[in-house]
Parts: structure tokens; C-alpha cells; sequence
């Protein structure tokens, strides 16, 4: 028996990441990734590359000045470098996803949270989201040359007149779901260390799950398609990808 | 906004060169080296990027120069740092006042979707990035490409979220100077864009000059 989302779509797979750890898949067009903050003040780093050629990768610039904003939520779409969308994000009940801080360093966190090694804490030791996203890049081939500009699903940060960045405490609720559909097949690489700005000075870094959902292809109506003329000439660009060999 | 003006004296720079509009241009800095970017003509962005001398797998960040400083902007101040979180460069003079880093460079793919299908064989900073890669005796190519600098360009987050491209704040004389704390590659591109007002829709060069 098949099992279903509650809207009846077929769930292939409902995975829990614990906090700070990193975890990847290749997602075939067709199919939905849902990050869900079970808890509430979770943080999930997301990289997307073409699951054939790795060389095209998320594009954090073309990304926004392509939509006209520095955050994401429901009806952006995440574009390659190749003018391509790699994912669309389908449904979001968070409303802003940061996209410009990037993800914490050894540095960073020995200095906000201490140095907690797995010698003495096992599993618990304290871990970067840089280090966990180079460890979990490596299982592709990937290295530090492909460690670019990532999402920051769950977090917000806000910006003042002059430039200044401000954390946004409590930003999401537990519940909090954003849901990715891939336009292409491509390569997801996700982490759930606490976001690099976030303040809190005790390590709790909070779990997400990843749900693999079967999906449509997003109808001529899809809100993502016509938030902006510039999407609609992106989902044009992927029409054209789709009837190459590896389209 | 930043203006701090320098007392270092053009005839005492021990390189200096033009870079034509829509030209890159790939230059070796040492540390203690400082680089000044001249916008002769008003308002012509400068993309740029920086890589370790050493190992250009360490290379200028975006996301590690906004957090580390918490602030989107760069100006006279900002340690330009690296995805190993170290100082590359520091900005020690600035006339302009602001320069954006989250723009990233054109390329023949965004212009498409930015502006219209057709606008693919237009020239193109990534272009300019790439070829000058090619050209490198360094192991450099796309996948050493990051978000980069846009010297002089004026890109505001409003504080609704909203991303926008101004009319540049820079002017004809106007300069931003950075130290080297360690042996750079320099790669720009003089921004041929225009489809919008980045280079005041009149592309024009640069000059730089280098202090030992």
C-alpha cells in the first residue's frame, strides 16, 4: 500500500535529520522535497547542483536579482548559473528564507558554543555547518570549490537602511514546512546546523525531516511560473534543457 | 555610508593600467600591496573576485565577508575574507561610499532570463571571467567562480526584503583602495551590461594602480 500525504500525494520517503547533521540526494524532476521544522527554530543549509553535470550549481545573484528580492518563500525559484531553474518552491509557511550568510566555521562556532570534540561527547560533538557541508559535498566529488552561497531554509534575517544584519529569534514556528519541487533532476545537499547569526550561546541544534513526495509538473497556472515574467522565461529555458540528452 | 579618502599619490604607484570598458583583467598582488580601482568616467561597475596567490581553491566569499562584518555593504573598513574565514584584503580608502556584493556578474544565461530570451549573445561579465580563466597559467575555471564584488554598483535591500538596481552613487574620479594581507589574483571584469543602469548604460573603463 502506497503511503500518502494527507493531500494524498504518494510519500516515497519521510527521513529525520537530527540536528547538525548533513544529508543528500539525487531528486528526479517529478518529485518534491519537503523540510518540515518539527520543533520550531530549526536552521537547513541547502545547496542544488544538476545531478549530471555538478559544474551548474545554485546561483545565489542570478537567484535573487532574477525576482527582485534577497529572501525566498512560496513562488521563487532557485535558478543555476545556467539561467535554468533547478527547484521551485511550490508551498512555504515560513514567508522568508535567508539566502546571504551563508554557513557557520569551526572558528565560529568554538567561539560562540566551546569546543565539545567527538572524543569526549560522541555524537553530540559539536559540528560547522562548513565542515559538515564539505564532508557531505565529498560523497559527490565535491569539494571546497563547490561550496557556494547557500539557502538558509527556516531562518530569516533582517536587513536596516544602512545594511546592518539583525537575526530574526522565533522566526519559525514548530510545523514550519517549505516544499521544493525540482524542475530538472538534481543533486540536494542539506545540513541543519544552527544558522551562523543565530545568538542563542547554548548548542541545541534542532532536527528537520525530509519528506520525498511524487509530484505533478508545475501547470501553466503554477504560481511559480507566473510571479514573474523572468520565471516564465526561466521554466522556458528548462523546456529547452528537457529535450537534451540529459533533460 | 563610508568616505575616506587616501593620501597615496598616483606618481608614486608602482603599476598602473587602464582596463578598457568590457575588458577583464587578471593581476598578481602581493601582500602589503594595496590596489586602487579609478572609475574615470562615473558609474561603471567593477566585478570582481580574489583568489589565494598560494591555492586559489581559498578565495573571496560573499556570505563570509557580509556575516563576519553583519552588514550586506562593503565600503572603507570591510576585510574582504575568504571561504576559509581569512582576511584576503582590507578596504582602506573609499570615496564612492557602498559597493554591493550580492548582484553577482552577468552572464549571456541570466540575461536571458532577466531581460529576454534573445539577449544571449550580448557580452557578458562571466564571459570575461571565464576567458580569463582559460588564459590563466593558474588551475582556474567555472567552478572557481563565486558570488563576486561589484565595485560601485548601488544595489539596496529595502527592508520588506526587496532587491533593487539603482542609478549608481559613483562618479567620474572616484576611487576605492584595498591592502592585500596576503598574495592575491586579482580577476575582474569591466562590466559591458547594458540592459540596465549599472554602468549608467554607458559601459566606460577603469583605471588601476598599485602601491608596493
Amino acid at each position: 500500500m502506497t503511503t500518502t500525504t494527507p493531500d494524498q500525494r504518494p510519500l516515497v520517503r519521510r527521513e529525520r535529520l537530527p540536528g547538525a547533521r548533513s544529508w543528500s540526494i539525487e531528486l528526479r524532476r517529478g518529485y518534491a522535497l519537503r523540510l518540515i521544522d518539527e520543533t520550531g527554530g530549526a536552521n537547513c543549509s541547502a545547496l542544488f547542483y544538476n545531478a549530471q553535470q555538478h559544474l551548474e550549481r545554485y546561483n545565489m545573484a542570478d537567484t535573487l536579482k532574477a525576482q527582485y528580492t534577497a529572501y525566498l518563500t512560496k513562488g521563487h525559484c532557485c535558478y543555476s548559473d545556467m539561467g535554468r531553474i533547478l527547484v521551485s518552491i511550490a508551498e512555504d509557511t515560513c514567508g522568508w528564507h535567508d539566502t546571504f550568510c551563508g554557513v557557520s566555521s569551526p572558528e565560529e562556532v568554538a567561539a560562540q558554543y566551546g569546543v565539545v570534540r567527538y572524543q569526549e561527547a560522541r555524537n553530540d560533538w559539536y559540528r560547522s555547518g562548513r565542515d559538515s557541508l564539505l564532508k557531505e559535498l565529498g560523497k559527490w566529488g565535491l569539494g571546497l570549490p563547490d561550496l557556494v552561497a547557500n539557502v538558509n531554509f527556516f531562518s530569516k534575517v533582517a536587513v536596516s537602511d544602512t545594511g546592518d544584519l539583525q537575526f530574526v529569534s522565533g522566526h519559525s514556528p514548530a510545523g514550519s514546512r517549505v516544499e521544493l519541487r525540482a524542475e530538472m533532476d538534481v543533486l540536494v545537499v542539506l545540513d541543519t546546523c544552527p544558522h551562523p547569526l543565530d545568538p542563542a550561546t547554548t548548542w541545541a541544534p534542532k532536527p528537520v525531516v525530509c519528506e520525498i513526495i511524487e509530484v505533478p509538473p508545475a501547470a501553466e497556472w503554477d504560481a511559480c511560473r507566473l510571479s514573474r515574467p523572468e520565471n516564465a522565461r526561466g521554466f522556458a529555458n528548462n523546456a529547452l534543457y528537457h529535450c537534451q540528452c540529459h533533460g | 555610508m563610508t568616505k575616506i579618502a587616501s593620501e597615496r599619490d598616483p606618481a608614486t604607484a608602482s603599476f598602473t593600467c587602464e582596463v578598457p570598458a568590457g575588458d577583464p583583467w587578471l593581476h598578481e598582488m602581493r601582500a602589503g600591496q594595496t590596489l586602487r580601482i579609478l572609475d574615470l568616467k562615473g558609474n561603471q561597475a567593477v566585478d570582481t573576485l580574489f583568489f589565494n596567490a598560494r591555492d586559489p581553491r581559498e578565495r573571496y566569499s560573499a556570505t563570509d565577508t557580509i556575516r563576519q562584518q553583519r552588514n550586506l555593504y562593503l565600503t572603507a573598513g570591510t576585510r574582504l575574507i575568504s571561504n576559509l574565514g581569512r582576511e584576503m584584503l582590507r578596504i582602506v580608502a573609499d570615496t564612492c561610499g557602498r559597493h554591493d556584493t550580492l548582484g553577482g556578474a552577468c552572464a549571456a544565461e541570466s540575461n536571458q532570463v532577466r531581460y529576454a530570451l534573445e539577449k544571449w549573445p550580448m557580452h557578458s561579465c562571466r564571459d570575461n571571467f571565464l576567458l580569463a580563466c582559460a588564459l590563466s597559467v593558474q588551475p582556474l575555471g567555472k567552478r572557481d567562480l563565486p558570488s563576486n564584488i561589484n565595485f560601485f554598483m548601488n544595489v539596496p535591500v529595502t527592508a520588506s526584503g526587496g532587491l533593487s538596481f539603482e542609478d549608481g552613487i559613483s562618479d567620474a574620479g572616484k576611487y576605492v583602495e584595498m591592502t592585500a594581507a596576503m598574495d592575491v589574483l586579482v580577476l575582474v571584469s569591466n562590466c559591458p551590461q547594458l540592459n540596465n543602469p549599472c554602468n549608467a548604460w554607458n559601459p566606460t573603463p577603469v583605471q588601476m594602480l598599485i602601491w608596493d
